[in-house]
């Protein structure tokens, strides 16, 4: 059997969801006989030229020279996949779309004429066409696994889950932070996946997963005003990992 | 006639960046370690958030060392707050930091490192030839992200600590199971470092100061003062103030020397040298047995370094896991007030330092955060300097991959950098 040809791109980021490959481990070295990863910058010198089967990209696109990249990942790649919130919905970096990019730069480099970066941080898609998504900050790497065992057997990879992290957390008999605690929990309008891992750990969810789909957040942001959770405050739970997702920023623009 | 190399990007290192050397006349002539990851502007962002979302949020810029980020911004925060935390989680933390010690140390050793000194393009294809030892460290890291995800969990960003310790106490019967690997993961770390201390050693010597955390009774990792082989001695709230700040304009990183004295190192190499005396005397046993000791001062043995603390860490473990106490309470709340605190901790690649100013509602309004790769870049490049006359005799691929495998000594972290490297190769050979 051919092996799949596998690169894995990394653009505005933190490694973290590469990183989770690696953290395969013992599957890992399994894996790599039946997958090639042909461009792995973070685990090899060898470089294979394209085309790839898949291409898994992590980070967002936030400079010029990242969007001359992607749109080449996108031509050289069968099939695209986002990886992490990063790269499907711009992630924490996007925090500087709200804000003067110039004042920013002055704010961190001496000598901000030197750097050269977008107006926004978005997720790939905004400038090519993305295949698949895995959510997370970072992804779990069991679902990165089974997507790519997926792949192997010739299947369909599976898609966005539809339970939102609450009924997870449901599901697995914790004790509601929200309800026991007060404590302002993302959970019901939070994409599920990572198996409601903050409400088991005694923290509310800090919506890591990104938007659920067709989530409702007037609801909860109700129930957040019951418990005397101010309104700035309202707006950062949805200001963070996964701000510029579409749904979130609705809710960030809405407190402005 | 000049030949020209360009490689974009650098392999395994975290992130991206490059190396341009310039060979003329038989000598490096220019070396510029230069970095081209994106700016994300994190300290720009941390304006305006709650004091207690900057853990999280800083834990983003690294994916490979989040509790580094996760510890010193705690502990920044805890100053201006007036939170103590008690002993029993104090030493949690040290059993979840240790934990990403072992993975992220246990990565580069094998995953990133050692395939330079053997000659290999990858752990993939060394491990066809060193199945046994990639086999045994693959267990050995994985253990170390168990410790992470056990008390965290998970091993890349946990969830479960906090400003003033953890969001729910961890129980003593959820860190107990981890005894069961223990065995194992005492044994693979000794071979590990044994494998290690056997391994071929480029030479280079430079007299350069090397700094780290100096502990006090045990190997540092949360606290301690500044120190160095060189006499420097002062606590971690003045750091900031004998440093000076440099920008380079190949670079989206910023560079730091120590004022009136240079550029400086940190990390595994500089915590070994100032705190050999505190490391497990059985781990000092193996490292002399090879003939190693204190102080090393080659840059390329800073492997055998990372390997000594590997073993140190999982003994600690043992010990701290063993003995573990559950805490009255799982985190110290303090008084929300207006301040400024800064804190180091000893992150896998060196000195992590964070400071942060917050108003009376709790809001931070400035935060500075200096990563140990940032700090190491100077010395990099000075290091493939001082290589200036080997790197002249090699052919071009040998001496690419000498000048690689000498940027890699240093574990580079870019993502954290950016707030760091893509290889470009120039020479003008000797007419
Ligand atoms: S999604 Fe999170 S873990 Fe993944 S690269 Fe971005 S910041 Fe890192
Ligand atoms: S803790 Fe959060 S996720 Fe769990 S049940 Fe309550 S609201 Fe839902
Ligand atoms: S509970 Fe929420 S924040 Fe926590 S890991 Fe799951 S999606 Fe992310």
């Amino acid at each position: 059997m051919r092996k799949l040809k596998v690169a894995v791109y990394k653009f505005s980021s933190c490694d973290g969801c590469q990183l989770q490959f690696l953290n395969l481990e013992d599957e890992l070295l399994q894996l790599s006989d039946l997958i090639e990863f042909a461009l792995f910058y973070e685990a090899r010198r060898f470089v294979g030229s394209g085309p790839y089967d898949v291409a898994f990209v992590e980070g967002s696109i936030s400079t010029p020279h990242e969007v001359e990249l992607i749109k080449k990942v996108r031509e050289e790649s069968k099939v695209l996949v986002a990886i992490g919130a990063c790269a499907t919905s711009g992630g924490i970096q996007a925090l500087r779309n709200w804000a003067d990019a110039e004042e920013y730069k002055r704010y961190v480099y001496p000598r901000p004429e030197w750097v050269e970066v977008l107006r926004y941080a978005e997720p790939p898609s905004k400038y090519v066409k993305v295949d698949y998504e895995i959510r997370g900050c970072p992804v779990s790497k069991d679902q990165l696994l089974s997507f790519v065992l997926q792949l192997l057997k010739g299947k369909t990879p599976p898609t966005l889950p539809v339970d939102s992290v609450c009924v997870e957390c449901k599901r697995r008999g914790n004790v509601c932070v929200l309800v026991a605690k007060g404590i302002p929990c993302l959970g019901p309008v939070t994409m599920g996946g990572c198996g409601a891992l903050c409400p088991s750990y005694g923290r509310g969810c800090y919506g890591c997963y990104g938007p659920m789909i067709d989530p409702k957040p007037d609801a909860l942001n109700a129930r957040f005003k019951e418990l005397n959770i101010k309104p700035k405050e309202i707006q950062l739970l949805f200001k963070q990992f996964t701000n510029w997702s579409k749904e979130f920023r609705k809710v960030v623009e809405e407190y402005e | 006639m000049s030949k020209v190399i360009k490689v974009d990007y650098l392999a395994r290192v975290e992130g991206e960046g490059n190396l341009f050397v310039e060979l003329s006349d038989g000598r490096v002539s220019r070396v510029e370690v230069g970095i081209f990851e994106a700016p994300r502007f994190f300290e720009a962002f941390l304006r305006g958030r709650k004091y207690y979302e900057v853990p999280d949020i800083t834990a983003r810029i690294c994916g490979i060392c989040p509790i580094a980020y996760i510890m010193s911004s705690s502990r920044a925060l805890e100053k201006i707050l007036g939170a103590e935390v008690p002993e029993e989680v104090r030493k949690l933390r040290r059993i979840v930091y240790l934990g990403e010690w072992i993975e992220s140390h246990v990565l580069h050793i094998l995953m990133l490192h050692a395939p330079d000194f053997l000659g290999y393009e990858s752990v993939l294809s060394m491990a066809r030839d060193y199945p046994d030892i990639v086999r045994k460290g693959m267990k050995l890291k994985g253990w170390g992200n168990q410790v992470i995800s056990v008390v965290g969990g998970r091993s890349v960003h946990p969830v479960s600590c906090r400003v003033g310790g953890f969001h729910r106490i961890i129980r003593r019967d959820e860190l107990l199971p981890l005894l069961k690997g223990l065995g194992q993961a005492r044994d693979y770390a000794r071979e590990l470092l044994e494998w290690v201390l056997k391994l071929p050693m480029p030479d280079l010597k430079r007299d350069v100061e090397l700094v780290s955390l100096r502990g006090v009774g045990e190997y540092p990792i949360l606290e301690g003062r500044v120190v160095s082989n060189k006499g420097l001695n002062v606590p971690e709230d003045v750091f900031e103030n004998i440093l000076v700040v440099e920008q380079a304009k190949y670079s989206t990183s910023l560079r730091y020397a120590l004022k009136d004295r240079g550029h400086y190192v940190v990390g595994p190499l500089a915590r070994y040298n100032n705190n050999y005396d505190l490391l497990d005397p059985e781990v000092r046993g193996v490292v002399e047995s090879y003939g190693y000791g204190a102080p090393l001062h080659n840059s390329f043995q800073s492997i055998i370094a990372r390997a000594a603390e590997v073993y140190h860490a999982v003994l600690e473990l043992e010990e701290l896991i063993s003995n573990y106490r559950e805490p009255q309470q799982p985190y110290v709340e303090g008084v929300v007030r207006r301040g400024v605190g800064a804190a180091i901790t000893e992150a896998p690649r060196g000195m992590l330092y964070h400071r942060y100013e917050i108003n009376e509602r709790g809001y931070v309004i400035n935060a500075n955060i200096i990563p140990p790769t940032s700090q190491n870049l100077a010395s990099i490049e000075e290091d493939l300097l001082a290589l200036s006359d080997k790197l002249a005799t090699l052919n071009l691929e040998e001496a690419q991959w000498l000048a690689e495998q000498t940027i890699r000594n240093y574990d580079p972290c870019i993502s954290c950098a950016t707030h760091f490297l893509k290889i470009r190769y120039v020479t003008h050979p000797k007419p």
